[in-house]
This record gives structure tokens, C-alpha cells and sequence, in this order.
């Protein structure tokens, strides 16, 4: 009786401070959603409270405007243009690495794997040079091809070590029925690697839709601003109209967190195992 | 973050080319074959990746650590060469020793708050308790968002008179609005909005590490009488090891690079009390086109990242490898 009633109160306690750190991670955010509904009267007067009256123009305001959904596109082009060749790229390494021995295959490997720990930053300089150079400045490619190329290490490391699960009886089984490499890597090894794929692709779509120090300085043509530069450009536009930013903050969060609802797995399984490899 | 590899006996593909000896002769093949040979194939496959990082990543840090030892406005060719000039005058700017103090202390912080807070979070939600799931789902939440976004939030949570902060220090009748303003608790506050954002991660990763030791060890370690403590200590810990090592790592090498978080909401400022090392370096790079002295401090930069991987890598988690069980109840 006594012990129910102990684990009763510990289950408690336990709640407690979930909630807790849950209310820390929540009502910031909270207070942006409601503060996005004010005006700066009312965010004075009544910061955490319901809005009163409910003032939507902020919200729709934004949602009228092209410019939002300008860097929605922006961010999303990019996004996907990133990971595309990002995981293409590091799969044909990484399938080479996890089923060919050759000499100077350690070296590459580690070449790649020390490139997980290159602080972006260390080249953001030289690469601004080399993409004006190229050419490449307010030009999508100028944040895609660098995102893809620091993208690679991570995602050859996770999928070569997929790769080398696979058993090499169903390569000599491949073998048998006339498929070449390449054969067996596009209609074999990929499929089976589905799990995988979508893994790298998650944490690839996450890092580039944070990214902010690259294209921050790549793109001085506000068109081509993808949502971390606009929202950190709108917060400078608007400083003193704090709803008006709250609201654009709390929109430009609906596409990660959405993203998170649906891909929630992939992301946690990438982390953990990336770590882990 | 791979082990360092001693795996041979990973090659249990490729069994289509001549099983031993994949050595020098790898070419002589070529001409056997229909399809392109063992190289042909190793070349077409490796190319994108090596070209990509080749250019893109390994070619700007031999770049910079050439620009680093000439004065250079980043236009034209560097040609006015001032050898270790650069790295002397990083190593006496006031402001960039800053950098590494702060730095230190963002480490030490993280080490101190984070990561055992991040730790006993995972250790809770490990519990059989109700509705875990979803608190698990809200605690890692932040980490999707981007580091501006959050740094814009709670620039806006803090923002005097309109903001959260404001209404909650009326409430303590503290001072809040200025934790962004005051040199003494900027970093603090920082610290805690990379916290708020990043703890998710590291206790994802413990709770993933916690679920992969067996059951049975703590059960059997209460079984003979240890106390629930005396198991997470002597038991739960120990195995967490390499977890927890990682997560140091990650924490190091993360706060090196610290940048997008610091940009928005201060600039580094008030009085440089809260610049980081990539935020100097940005500074001298793209505002005052000081590029030679930037590219310097990336150099600095990369060397403390990798310096710091070397030595890690050896020295601490090399016992990773040597089974986590045999140095069980060890210095830690």
C-alpha cells in the first residue's frame, strides 16, 4: 500500500518536472503565436494573456505579401536541390567505400570523415571568394553546391555503414543475373538502402533549411533571401513593430516543425546513429 | 565520427572482380570486360563526392590558410605577404583573446548545465511515465527550428516593455528587459537560448544510449541490494561513456563555431562581451574587408577544432573501443 502510494508521488514529481521543462520550451513560443494576434499596446499591457481584441492583420498580412512565400520557394528550391545531390553524390562514395577494398580507400575515408569537424565558418571567407569567382553570388548554386559538398561527410559516413549491412550473397545473386555495378547499385542497393536514403535526406533538409551564414552572404539580391536571412532581415525592418515580427517568426516556424511532425523518425534515427558510427 | 578504422575484413562486397589481391593491379581487368573495370567504376562513382569536396570544402581551407599569412582586401591576388603577422595580432586583440575566454566559457557551461541536465531529462523519460512520448516530442522540438529563428523569438521575448521577459521580472521584481544589454549576463543569456535549443539533442542521444543497455544490468545491480542511485552511477553511467564523450565533443566543436545565434542577437555586442570567434571573423572578413586578417582567425579556428578532435580522438575516446564494461566504476 505504502510503496503504491510512493510510486504514486514519484510519478508525480516525475510529471512535474516534465511539465515544467515542457512550459520553458512552450511558452515562448506560445507567447509569439498569441503576440503575433496584438498590437504593441496590447503586448505591453497584456504580454502572456489572450489577445483582445484578436488582431489578425499581422498574420494575414504577411500572407499576402510575396515576399514570405518568395523565401519559402527560395529555401525550399534550395533545400531540395541540396539534398538531391547531396545524397546522390555520397551514395555512389559511399557505396565504393563500403564494398570496394582499394588502396587509398582509408585514406579517402578519413579525408571525408574529417571533414565532419571542418567548422563551416573556417571556410565561409576563401568560398565567398571562390563563388564570386565563379560567379556564383545571387545564384542559388552558390548556396547549394557548398551546402552539398559539407553535407557529404555525414552522409557518407551513415550510408556506408548501411551498405556494408547488406549481405554480399545478394550482390553475387545480382551478379548472376547480368547486373553490372551499376546495375546492382541502382535497382539493388538503393532500394534496399530506402530506409537509410530517407534518414540522410531528413538531417540533409534540416541543415539547409537552418542555414543562415551562407546564404546571408551570397545573396545581397533580396529575392533569392531564404527564410532565416528574411526573418532576421524583417526583424531589422520592423524593430519597433514587435507583433508584426512575432507573427512573421511564428510562420517562418510552421514549415520546420511541420516538417518534424512527418519526418520526426528519420531525424532522431539519423542523429543517434550518425553518433554512434 | 567514425572509429579509426582498422576494418579489412569490411570487404565482404565486390565479389564480382577476383576475390584477393585488389591491390595495385586493379586496371589490368580493363580490357576483359564489357563494362567499364574495377577503376572505371571506382572513378565514376567517387568523382562527384571528391570533386564537390575537394572544391568546396578542402580548397577554401588551404585558401585561407594561404590568405591568412598576407594583408589582403579579398579583391585581386594577395601579394602584400606579411608571414605570422596575422596570427600575432589575433593572439595580442584584446577582442579575440576575448573570443577564446568566452568560448571557454561556453564550454564549461554547457558542461556544467547542459549536458547533465540534458542527461537526467533522458534518464526521466526513460521511465515508464505516461505520455512520454509527446514530451519527448516537445523536448527536442526546438531543434528543429533555426538558430535565427529562435535567437529572433527571444530576442522578442526579452524585448523591453513588450516582452515575456519584462512581464516575469515585474512579477520577481528583477530586472530583465536588459539580459541582451548588460556585459555581464549577455553571455549567460546566450548560453541559455543555445541551451533552450540544443538540449533536445543531447538528450535524444542519451535516451537512445540508455535504451540500448540491457535491462538486466541495473535490475541486477538493485537485485543485489544497490540503491537506484548507486546503479545509475556504477552501472547506467559507466555505459553511457562513450555517449556522453560524444556529446562533449559535439558541444566543443559546436561552440567554436558558434555564429548564427550570437549574429542575431547581438552582433557580439554590447562591447564585444559576447563575440564569439566566427562572429570576429565575420566582422574583419565581410565588413572591413580585412580578409587576410579573417582568413587567419578561420585557421585558428579549424586548428582548435582539429587539434582538439586530434587529441580527443586519442586520448579519451579511444577507451570507447576497448568495450565500455571492463572500465566499469573507472575515474568517472
Amino acid at each position: 500500500m505504502t510503496v503504491n502510494r510512493a510510486q504514486r508521488t514519484r510519478g508525480l514529481v516525475l510529471h512535474l518536472v516534465c511539465v515544467l521543462v515542457g512550459a520553458l520550451i512552450v511558452v515562448p513560443v506560445w507567447f509569439g503565436v498569441l503576440g503575433g494576434f496584438k498590437d504593441n499596446g496590447q503586448l505591453s499591457t497584456n504580454p502572456l494573456g489572450w489577445p483582445d481584441p484578436w488582431l489578425p492583420s499581422n498574420y494575414t498580412d504577411i500572407l499576402t505579401s510575396e515576399v514570405f512565400w518568395r523565401q519559402l520557394g527560395n529555401s525550399l528550391l534550395i533545400a531540395v536541390s541540396s539534398t538531391v545531390i547531396v545524397v546522390a553524390a555520397a551514395a555512389m562514395a559511399a557505396f565504393v567505400f563500403a564494398r570496394y577494398a582499394f588502396r587509398g580507400r582509408e585514406f579517402l575515408v578519413t579525408l571525408f570523415a574529417i571533414g565532419l569537424m571542418f567548422p563551416f565558418a573556417v571556410a565561409i571567407l576563401p568560398l565567398f571568394v571562390l563563388l564570386r569567382g565563379m560567379g556564383l553570388l545571387d545564384n542559388p548554386l552558390g548556396v547549394i553546391l557548398p551546402q552539398a559538398a559539407f553535407g557529404l561527410p555525414i552522409t557518407i559516413i551513415i550510408l556506408r555503414q548501411f551498405f556494408r549491412t547488406i549481405p554480399a550473397e545478394i550482390e553475387e545473386a545480382a551478379v548472376l543475373d547480368g547486373c553490372g555495378s551499376f546495375g546492382f547499385f541502382w535497382r539493388v542497393l538503393l532500394p534496399m538502402a530506402r530506409p537509410a536514403l530517407a534518414t540522410v535526406s531528413v538531417l540533409a533538409v534540416v541543415t539547409s533549411w537552418n542555414n543562415f551564414m551562407l546564404p546571408l552572404v551570397v545573396f545581397t539580391d533580396q529575392s533569392w533571401w531564404t527564410l532565416p536571412v528574411g526573418v532576421q532581415a524583417f526583424q531589422g525592418q520592423y524593430t519597433a513593430e514587435t507583433a508584426r515580427v512575432l507573427a512573421y517568426v511564428v510562420l517562418s516556424m510552421v514549415p520546420a516543425l511541420g516538417f518534424y511532425a512527418v519526418a520526426e523518425r528519420q531525424l532522431i534515427g539519423g542523429l543517434t546513429g550518425s553518433v554512434k558510427g | 565520427m567514425t572509429r579509426p578504422s582498422t576494418v579489412s575484413d569490411a570487404r565482404r562486397g565486390d565479389p564480382a572482380t577476383d576475390p584477393p589481391a585488389p591491390g595495385p593491379g586493379t586496371v589490368r581487368q580493363r580490357g576483359r570486360q564489357p563494362r567499364p573495370g574495377r577503376g572505371g567504376v571506382l572513378a565514376i562513382f567517387l568523382t562527384p563526392a571528391l570533386v564537390l569536396f575537394l572544391l568546396l570544402v578542402v580548397a577554401p581551407i588551404l585558401v585561407a590558410s594561404y590568405a591568412s599569412l598576407y594583408k589582403w582586401n579579398g579583391f585581386g591576388l594577395p601579394e602584400n605577404f606579411i608571414g605570422l603577422d596575422n596570427y600575432t595580432r589575433a593572439f595580442q586583440d584584446p577582442t579575440f583573446r576575448g573570443d577564446l575566454w568566452r568560448g571557454f566559457v561556453l564550454v564549461l557551461l554547457s558542461l556544467v548545465v547542459q549536458l547533465p541536465a540534458a542527461l537526467a531529462l533522458a534518464m526521466l523519460l526513460n521511465q515508464p511515465l505516461r505520455g512520454r512520448a509527446a514530451y519527448r516530442l516537445i523536448f527536442f522540438a526546438p531543434y528543429v527550428l533555426s538558430e535565427v529563428t529562435t535567437a529572433v523569438l527571444f530576442d522578442l521575448v526579452f524585448s523591453p516593455n513588450r516582452g515575456l521577459g519584462d512581464a516575469i521580472a515585474t512579477w520577481l521584481s528583477a530586472d530583465a528587459g536588459t539580459v541582451f544589454a548588460d556585459p555581464d549576463t549577455v553571455l549567460y543569456a546566450v548560453f541559455l537560448v543555445v541551451s533552450w535549443k540544443y538540449f533536445g539533442l543531447y538528450m535524444m542521444l542519451f535516451l537512445a544510449a540508455r535504451q540500448g543497455i540491457p535491462k538486466e544490468l541495473s535490475e541486477a545491480a538493485v537485485t543485489d541490494g544497490a540503491s537506484a542511485w548507486q546503479a545509475f552511477r556504477h552501472v547506467t553511467l559507466p555505459l553511457l561513456g562513450p555517449t556522453i564523450r560524444i556529446s562533449v565533443f559535439l558541444s566543443v566543436i559546436g561552440t567554436i563555431q558558434l555564429f548564427d545565434m550570437v549574429w542575431v542577437l547581438t552582433r557580439g555586442g554590447p562591447i564585444h562581451s559576447s563575440e564569439t570567434m566566427a562572429v570576429t571573423m565575420y566582422e574583419y572578413g565581410f565588413r572591413r574587408f580585412e580578409v587576410g586578417y579573417a582568413s587567419a582567425i578561420s585557421i585558428v579556428m579549424f586548428l582548435l577544432s582539429l587539434v582538439f578532435a586530434l587529441f580527443y580522438q586519442r586520448i579519451v575516446l579511444r577507451r570507447d573501443t576497448a568495450g565500455a564494461i571492463t572500465n566499469q566504476g573507472g575515474p568517472r
